[in-house]
Protein backbone atom coordinates (compact mmCIF):
# COMPACT_ATOMS: atom_id res chain seq x y z
CA UNK A 1 0.00 0.00 0.00
CA UNK A 2 2.42 2.55 0.92
CA UNK A 3 4.72 1.74 -1.84
CA UNK A 4 1.77 2.33 -4.59
CA UNK A 5 1.36 5.95 -3.20
CA UNK A 6 4.75 6.62 -3.61
CA UNK A 7 4.89 5.95 -6.86
CA UNK A 8 2.37 8.44 -7.34
CA UNK A 9 3.84 11.96 -8.74
CA UNK A 10 2.57 15.19 -9.35
CA UNK A 11 3.95 18.18 -11.49
CA UNK A 12 2.70 20.57 -9.10
CA UNK A 13 2.25 20.03 -5.41
CA UNK A 14 -1.71 19.23 -4.22
CA UNK A 15 -3.25 21.86 -2.64
CA UNK A 16 -5.48 20.52 0.05
CA UNK A 17 -5.94 22.67 2.62
CA UNK A 18 -5.49 26.03 0.50
CA UNK A 19 -9.08 26.55 0.81
CA UNK A 20 -9.89 30.29 2.03
CA UNK A 21 -11.77 31.03 5.32
CA UNK A 22 -15.08 32.69 4.72
CA UNK A 23 -15.32 35.70 6.69
CA UNK A 24 -18.46 37.98 7.55
CA UNK A 25 -17.36 41.10 5.49
CA UNK A 26 -19.52 43.51 7.60
CA UNK A 27 -17.94 42.62 11.27
CA UNK A 28 -14.17 42.38 9.41
CA UNK A 29 -15.14 46.09 7.85
CA UNK A 30 -17.19 47.30 10.87
CA UNK A 31 -20.56 47.85 8.97
CA UNK A 32 -23.74 48.41 11.80
CA UNK A 33 -26.49 49.01 9.69
CA UNK A 34 -27.16 47.77 6.24
CA UNK A 35 -28.86 50.38 4.11
CA UNK A 36 -32.18 49.15 1.74
CA UNK A 37 -31.48 52.33 -0.28
CA UNK A 38 -28.12 51.00 -1.64
CA UNK A 39 -29.11 48.33 -4.14
CA UNK A 40 -25.85 47.92 -6.29
CA UNK A 41 -24.21 46.80 -2.63
CA UNK A 42 -27.19 44.72 -2.32
CA UNK A 43 -26.47 42.79 -5.27
CA UNK A 44 -23.84 41.13 -3.68
CA UNK A 45 -26.24 39.19 -1.72
CA UNK A 46 -27.96 37.68 -4.27
CA UNK A 47 -27.86 35.28 -7.29
CA UNK A 48 -28.85 36.07 -10.74
CA UNK A 49 -32.62 35.37 -9.92
CA UNK A 50 -32.80 37.87 -7.11
CA UNK A 51 -32.95 34.89 -4.54
CA UNK A 52 -31.11 35.72 -1.22
CA UNK A 53 -27.75 34.05 -1.33
CA UNK A 54 -27.19 31.61 2.06
CA UNK A 55 -24.62 32.21 4.63
CA UNK A 56 -22.99 29.09 3.70
CA UNK A 57 -21.90 30.74 0.51
CA UNK A 58 -21.40 34.41 1.23
CA UNK A 59 -20.23 33.92 4.60
CA UNK A 60 -22.10 36.17 6.65
CA UNK A 61 -22.55 35.59 10.02
CA UNK A 62 -26.17 34.64 11.30
CA UNK A 63 -26.48 38.23 13.02
CA UNK A 64 -25.74 40.40 9.82
CA UNK A 65 -27.53 37.53 7.43
CA UNK A 66 -30.94 38.40 9.09
CA UNK A 67 -29.93 42.16 8.53
CA UNK A 68 -29.26 41.75 4.96
CA UNK A 69 -32.52 39.95 4.92
CA UNK A 70 -34.29 42.54 6.05
CA UNK A 71 -32.64 45.03 3.74
CA UNK A 72 -33.16 42.92 0.76
CA UNK A 73 -37.06 42.53 1.56
CA UNK A 74 -37.45 46.36 2.45
CA UNK A 75 -36.07 47.53 -1.30
CA UNK A 76 -37.96 44.86 -2.60
CA UNK A 77 -41.37 46.51 -1.57
CA UNK A 78 -40.16 50.04 -2.75
CA UNK A 79 -39.66 48.30 -6.32
CA UNK A 80 -35.60 49.12 -5.60
CA UNK A 81 -34.68 45.04 -6.32
CA UNK A 82 -36.98 42.81 -8.42
CA UNK A 83 -38.74 39.90 -6.51
CA UNK A 84 -37.95 37.69 -8.79
CA UNK A 85 -35.86 38.26 -12.39
CA UNK A 86 -33.39 36.57 -14.45
CA UNK A 87 -30.10 37.55 -15.54
CA UNK A 88 -29.67 40.42 -13.09
CA UNK A 89 -25.67 40.81 -13.12
CA UNK B 1 -40.36 59.89 21.22
CA UNK B 2 -38.67 58.13 18.22
CA UNK B 3 -36.82 58.11 15.49
CA UNK B 4 -38.75 56.85 11.89
CA UNK B 5 -37.74 56.98 8.19
CA UNK B 6 -40.58 56.81 5.50
CA UNK B 7 -39.87 56.06 2.17
CA UNK B 8 -43.39 56.54 -0.33
CA UNK B 9 -43.72 56.11 -4.12
CA UNK B 10 -45.66 58.65 -6.26
CA UNK B 11 -47.41 58.03 -9.58
CA UNK B 12 -45.31 59.48 -12.75
CA UNK B 13 -48.54 61.01 -14.03
CA UNK B 14 -48.24 63.83 -11.74
CA UNK B 15 -46.41 67.14 -12.78
CA UNK B 16 -43.77 68.42 -10.49
CA UNK B 17 -45.85 70.92 -8.89
CA UNK B 18 -48.62 68.41 -8.21
CA UNK B 19 -45.89 66.01 -7.09
CA UNK B 20 -44.74 68.92 -4.52
CA UNK B 21 -48.21 69.40 -2.89
CA UNK B 22 -48.72 65.90 -2.43
CA UNK B 23 -45.40 65.58 -0.68
CA UNK B 24 -46.52 69.08 1.15
CA UNK B 25 -49.51 66.85 2.45
CA UNK B 26 -47.83 64.62 3.74
CA UNK B 27 -45.74 66.47 5.76
CA UNK B 28 -48.30 68.55 7.00
CA UNK B 29 -49.80 65.22 8.22
CA UNK B 30 -46.52 64.91 10.37
CA UNK B 31 -46.85 68.58 11.51
CA UNK B 32 -49.72 68.59 12.63
CA UNK B 33 -49.25 65.54 14.53
CA UNK B 34 -46.47 67.37 16.67
CA UNK B 35 -43.82 65.49 15.09
CA UNK B 36 -40.58 67.25 13.75
CA UNK B 37 -38.84 66.70 10.60
CA UNK B 38 -35.49 65.57 10.40
CA UNK B 39 -34.70 65.32 6.97
CA UNK B 40 -36.42 64.95 3.49
CA UNK B 41 -34.71 63.57 0.26
CA UNK B 42 -36.61 63.83 -2.85
CA UNK B 43 -35.03 61.00 -5.40
CA UNK B 44 -36.63 62.61 -8.52
CA UNK B 45 -38.39 60.45 -11.23
CA UNK B 46 -36.80 56.68 -10.60
CA UNK B 47 -37.06 53.39 -12.69
CA UNK B 48 -39.02 51.28 -11.04
CA UNK B 49 -37.66 47.34 -10.43
CA UNK B 50 -40.83 45.81 -11.64
CA UNK B 51 -44.00 47.49 -12.36
CA UNK B 52 -46.57 48.32 -9.86
CA UNK B 53 -50.39 49.56 -10.80
CA UNK B 54 -48.86 49.56 -14.76
CA UNK B 55 -46.58 52.22 -13.87
CA UNK B 56 -42.76 51.70 -14.70
CA UNK B 57 -41.56 54.68 -12.98
CA UNK B 58 -42.37 56.68 -9.80
CA UNK B 59 -41.07 59.94 -7.47
CA UNK B 60 -39.60 58.70 -4.93
CA UNK B 61 -39.79 60.61 -1.38
CA UNK B 62 -38.00 60.30 1.93
CA UNK B 63 -38.82 61.83 5.15
CA UNK B 64 -37.17 61.56 8.56
CA UNK B 65 -38.99 62.53 11.20
CA UNK B 66 -39.06 61.93 15.28
CA UNK B 67 -42.32 61.77 16.44
CA UNK B 68 -45.09 59.50 18.82
CA UNK B 69 -45.91 55.92 17.93
CA UNK B 70 -49.28 57.09 17.02
CA UNK B 71 -48.07 58.84 14.59
CA UNK B 72 -47.53 56.38 12.27
CA UNK B 73 -50.95 54.98 11.79
CA UNK B 74 -52.21 58.01 10.72
CA UNK B 75 -49.51 58.92 8.35
CA UNK B 76 -49.88 55.38 6.83
CA UNK B 77 -53.53 55.93 6.94
CA UNK B 78 -53.32 59.31 4.83
CA UNK B 79 -51.39 57.03 2.11
CA UNK B 80 -53.78 54.80 2.21
CA UNK B 81 -56.24 56.83 1.58
CA UNK B 82 -54.44 58.59 -1.77
CA UNK B 83 -54.47 56.98 -4.63
CA UNK B 84 -51.47 59.02 -5.56
CA UNK B 85 -49.13 56.99 -3.55
CA UNK B 86 -48.12 53.51 -5.46
CA UNK B 87 -46.12 52.22 -2.14
CA UNK B 88 -44.93 53.31 0.91
CA UNK B 89 -42.38 52.21 4.02
CA UNK B 90 -42.51 53.73 7.63
CA UNK B 91 -39.90 52.26 10.02
CA UNK B 92 -38.65 52.77 13.03
CA UNK B 93 -34.72 53.35 13.23
CA UNK B 94 -32.87 51.51 15.39
CA UNK B 95 -29.44 53.18 17.02
CA UNK B 96 -27.37 51.87 14.43
CA UNK B 97 -29.53 53.17 11.50
CA UNK B 98 -29.69 56.26 13.58
CA UNK B 99 -25.84 56.67 13.31
CA UNK B 100 -26.08 55.71 9.65
CA UNK B 101 -28.66 58.22 8.97
CA UNK B 102 -26.38 61.24 10.28
CA UNK B 103 -23.27 60.29 8.56
CA UNK B 104 -25.46 60.32 5.30
CA UNK B 105 -27.23 63.38 6.01
CA UNK B 106 -23.97 64.97 6.34
CA UNK B 107 -22.93 63.69 3.56
CA UNK B 108 -25.24 64.98 1.54
CA UNK B 109 -24.86 68.44 3.30
CA UNK B 110 -21.27 68.68 2.09
CA UNK B 111 -22.30 67.23 -1.71
CA UNK B 112 -23.37 69.87 -4.05
CA UNK B 113 -27.56 70.40 -3.61
CA UNK B 114 -28.83 68.91 -6.71
CA UNK B 115 -30.41 65.44 -5.98
CA UNK B 116 -33.75 66.97 -7.41
CA UNK B 117 -32.97 66.89 -10.95
CA UNK B 118 -29.97 63.97 -10.69
CA UNK B 119 -30.64 60.79 -8.18
CA UNK B 120 -26.98 59.55 -8.88
CA UNK B 121 -25.96 62.42 -6.50
CA UNK B 122 -27.92 60.74 -3.58
CA UNK B 123 -26.60 57.48 -4.79
CA UNK B 124 -23.14 58.51 -4.83
CA UNK B 125 -23.74 60.05 -1.19
CA UNK B 126 -24.70 56.62 0.51
CA UNK B 127 -22.20 54.82 -1.59
CA UNK B 128 -18.89 55.29 -0.11
CA UNK B 129 -20.41 54.87 3.72
CA UNK B 130 -21.39 51.12 2.91
CA UNK B 131 -18.88 50.11 -0.03
CA UNK B 132 -15.86 51.29 1.13
CA UNK B 133 -15.09 49.02 3.33
CA UNK B 134 -16.71 46.08 1.79
CA UNK B 135 -14.44 47.21 -0.70
CA UNK B 136 -11.65 45.14 -0.22
CA UNK B 137 -13.54 42.09 0.45
CA UNK B 138 -14.62 40.95 -3.11
CA UNK B 139 -10.99 39.68 -4.46
CA UNK B 140 -11.53 37.01 -1.54
CA UNK B 141 -14.83 36.22 -1.59
CA UNK B 142 -14.82 36.01 -5.46
CA UNK B 143 -13.15 32.90 -5.32
CA UNK B 144 -15.78 31.10 -3.48
CA UNK B 145 -18.49 32.97 -5.16
CA UNK B 146 -18.31 32.89 -8.74
CA UNK B 147 -22.68 33.98 -8.62
CA UNK B 148 -21.30 37.37 -7.55
CA UNK B 149 -20.18 38.43 -11.28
Amino acid sequence: MAQTQSEIRYLTPLSVDTKKKKYCRFKRSGIKYIDYKDPEFLKKFLNEQGKILPRRITGTSLKFQRRVARAVKRARHLALLPYVTDMMK
Amino acid sequence: MNHYETVFILTPVLSDAQMKEAVEKFKKVLTDNDAAIVNEENWGLRKLAYPIQKKTTGFYTLIEFDGDPTIVNKLETAFRRDEKVLRFLTFHLDKFAEEYAIKRRNLKKNAPKEEAIAEPAVEEAAAPAVEEPAAEAPAVEEAQEPVNE
